[in-house]
């Protein structure tokens, strides 16, 4: 019971890091599910939701803007889609990745540029952002609530993808791109909702992972964004569920390395992780087994 | 016709050299070696406010009866070991005769071996690593360095604060806050205490498994010099957790930034300081440039912008003010202000600036010897002033 008491608020704060990392890694997996693109601008996508919070807050209450900037988050993803991706459709896989990792720089550089590189102070949103006393330790609300709005959503993902018929679409054009189409499948229209989809979870992330570390600069999408795509890889790239598990054990497992002092070797052993998962089970926990056909 | 237009441009770009030539016996530029983005952004920026100020008063030089005129060239380290050196050449290539920076001791250093290579002599304004100094026979330095603040603070958090146990915390790879570390250890020690150290690496934000560490270990202080984004990170989630224990840093602390993070928490945050714009004891030229300073601030509002969106007068901006001014204090001592020239002029110079007297020891660093202690109001945006401290660093 004792080392319960000692390691229980690493492990809490694992899990809200951890569900902060799966809301941004389904915009990964989903991506790769459909596209076999990995959306290198997705980390990206995510700061600049926190930037364009910061931006709103300070003209508009919170109520207003809110809600638009997981519009305005999501206008953004589909709009990247449009122009980096959706032209280069016919084009070598390695084509439309290079086109990836150029919007992603796009996006950095742009937020260097009109943010002068100066760390901004994420808005306080009430109530989440409250200190509450859970069992042994202190913390905020949004702590707690990261982890439930994680699972709640991916559940209503998994609806939607199973019961819909646009989820049904969207299986049938990871299935088999080209079949899909010559089925008279709408490929565009099934993809830019898969982008929405995905900028969605981001800008939620984003909500939630700034107030609880509520300081916004350019580059500070990178590493949960790396995280996040650890943890896709990791629970099976093209799999939900396997990326949010991924993403909760790794949340956890990174905090107790620091609990136990080892805090050096922290993102050493995530990536460490990864490197062992994929020697042993390729495919990551979750992922599709690869059937050749001849 | 085209050739009439190809001697036009021609002469449109020769004859601007005419007509300063006309005023001006020659230009001598100083090349600010600033960061302007990256984790050091924010100081770099209020730091080179300093220097612009003090250029806005004295921006021509009389020497031998001629007149020179002072430009300033600005170029941006990006705070990062890896970039500096770029930025340092840049600043070679335009020709600079005096270099002025950097914020942070990691790019200073980067930089300092290509200045050198160069021959041109470079004053650190407010980097406070003893190596940047130490070897390089063309930096100087017009604050006080890490030894000196390590050993005040370990001081003030043993025997005015009346703690035995320490947490530090710094980030991997960064020269500034392990240096810092480093002495502040060696003396807690020295004094009796103990402690117990932590490093995060880059891009950390979740700092709440470090807090618990520090808090399990039953520490009564965190010492964590880092930069101001990782310490508003770091404070707000020992607020969120209402972490009880005191924060102490070094002079990078002494930032709005920081202010904005504790506002209305009961987090308890010291610092040490090269300068207190509040000081009652003030010399008169230090009281002129509060003054002046705050005007020339709210003039501009990108100026104010810079400096973090108040008129808060930061350290840095008064070490800014004060290396341009031993520039030229250095500048006036020469025939013509070439960067030899300089190099030469520096050791002997001798000048009362706004954070006290500067004149440099055989390493070049400035001899200083008082640290100002300061805490950070958690209700309204300004500090507190605690004590003044200088140590006796005889053994």
């Amino acid at each position: 019971m004792e080392w319960l008491e000692r390691f229980f608020p690493y492990i809490l704060a694992g899990l809200s890091v951890g569900g902060q990392y799966a809301l941004i890694a389904i915009g990964y997996t989903m991506v790769y599910g459909i596209l076999r693109l990995i959306n290198f601008a997705h980390g990206d996508i995510f700061t600049v939701a926190g930037f364009i919070m910061v931006y709103m807050s300070a003209t508009m209450p919170l109520y207003i803007s809110i809600p638009l900037t997981i519009i305005l988050t999501v206008l953004l993803g589909f709009t990247v889609e449009r122009v980096a991706y959706k032209p280069l459709r016919e084009a070598p896989r390695m084509s439309i990745m290079i086109s990836a990792i150029g919007m992603s720089y796009l996006l950095q550089n742009l937020m260097w540029y009109v943010t002068g590189g100066l760390a901004k102070q994420y808005p306080v949103i009430p109530f989440i952002s409250d200190s509450i006393v859970v069992w042994v330790t202190t913390t905020k609300i949004v702590t707690l609530v990261t982890p439930v709005l994680t699972i709640v959503l991916v559940i209503l993902l998994q609806q939607l993808i199973h019961h819909t018929k646009l989820g049904m679409a969207m299986r049938a054009v990871s299935r088999d791109f080209e079949t899909a189409k010559l089925m008279g499948i709408q490929i565009n229209s099934v993809i830019s909702a898969t982008f929405i989809i995905g900028s969605f979870l981001a800008a939620v992330g984003s909500l939630l992972y700034f107030s609880n570390y509520p300081t916004v600069t350019p580059t500070v999408g990178a590493m949960p964004g790396l995280k996040a795509f650890v943890a896709a890889v990791f629970g099976g790239i093209g799999s939900i569920p396997g990326a949010v598990i991924g993403a909760l054990i790794i949340g956890v497992s990174e905090n107790l390395i620091k609990a136990l002092g080892y805090s050096t070797f922290s993102d050493a052993f995530t990536f460490a992780l990864l490197i062992f998962i994929l020697l042993a089970k390729p495919t990551g926990l979750f992922g599709e087994k690869i059937i050749d056909k001849v | 016709m085209k050739k009439l237009v190809a001697i036009v441009l021609a002469l449109m770009l020769v004859l601007p050299v005419f007509a300063t030539g006309e005023e001006y016996a020659g230009t001598i530029t100083i090349g600010i070696f600033e960061p302007a983005s990256g984790d050091n952004g924010p100081g770099g920026k209020q730091e080179t406010l300093g220097m612009y100020y003090a250029h806005s008063l004295v921006n021509t030089v009389d020497l031998n009866g001629k007149l020179y005129k002072i430009e300033l060239v600005e170029v941006d380290n990006q705070t990062s070991a890896d970039k500096a050196p770029a930025a340092a050449q840049t600043l070679v290539s335009r020709n600079v005769n005096v270099v002025l920076g950097s914020y942070g001791s990691g790019a200073s250093m980067a930089g300092s071996p290509i200045f050198e290579a160069a021959g041109i002599p470079a004053i650190g304004v407010s980097c406070t690593n003893p190596a940047v100094t130490l070897g390089s026979p063309l930096y100087w330095r017009i604050c006080y360095t890490d030894d000196f603040q390590g050993d005040v603070l370990a001081n003030f958090a043993y025997n005015d604060l009346g703690i035995s146990t320490a947490y530090t915390l710094n980030m991997l790879g960064e020269d500034y806050g392990a240096g810092l570390v480093n002495y502040f250890t060696k003396a807690f020690e020295k004094l009796g205490g103990s402690v117990v150290a932590d490093t995060f690496p880059e891009g950390t934000s979740d700092f709440s498994a470090y807090l618990q560490n520090a808090a399990n270990f039953g520490s009564g202080v965190i010492f964590s010099p880092s930069s101001t984004v990782y310490a508003s990170l770091l404070l707000g989630q020992a607020a969120s957790m209402k972490l009880e224990v005191p924060f102490v840093a070094g002079d990078t602390w002494a930032s709005s930034v920081i202010l904005q993070a504790v506002q209305n928490t009961d987090t308890k945050v010291y610092f040490s300081d090269f300068y207190d714009e509040n000081n009652k004891d003030a010399t008169e030229i230090s009281k002129e440039f509060v003054t002046g300073f705050k005007a020339w601030l709210n003039a501009s509002p990108q100026n104010l912008t810079n400096n973090g969106g108040n008129d808060i007068i930061a350290a840095v901006s008064a070490l800014g003010y004060d290396a341009y001014m031993t520039a030229i204090e250095a500048i006036k001592k020469t025939e013509t202000g070439s960067a030899a020239e300089i190099a030469a002029a520096l050791p002997g110079v001798e000048y009362e600036g706004v954070t006290g007297k500067i004149v440099f020891d055989e390493n070049g660093d400035a001899k200083k010897d008082i640290a100002y202690i300061k805490i950070a109001d958690t209700e309204k945006l300004d500090y507190i002033f605690v004590t003044t401290t200088s140590i006796d660093t005889e053994e």
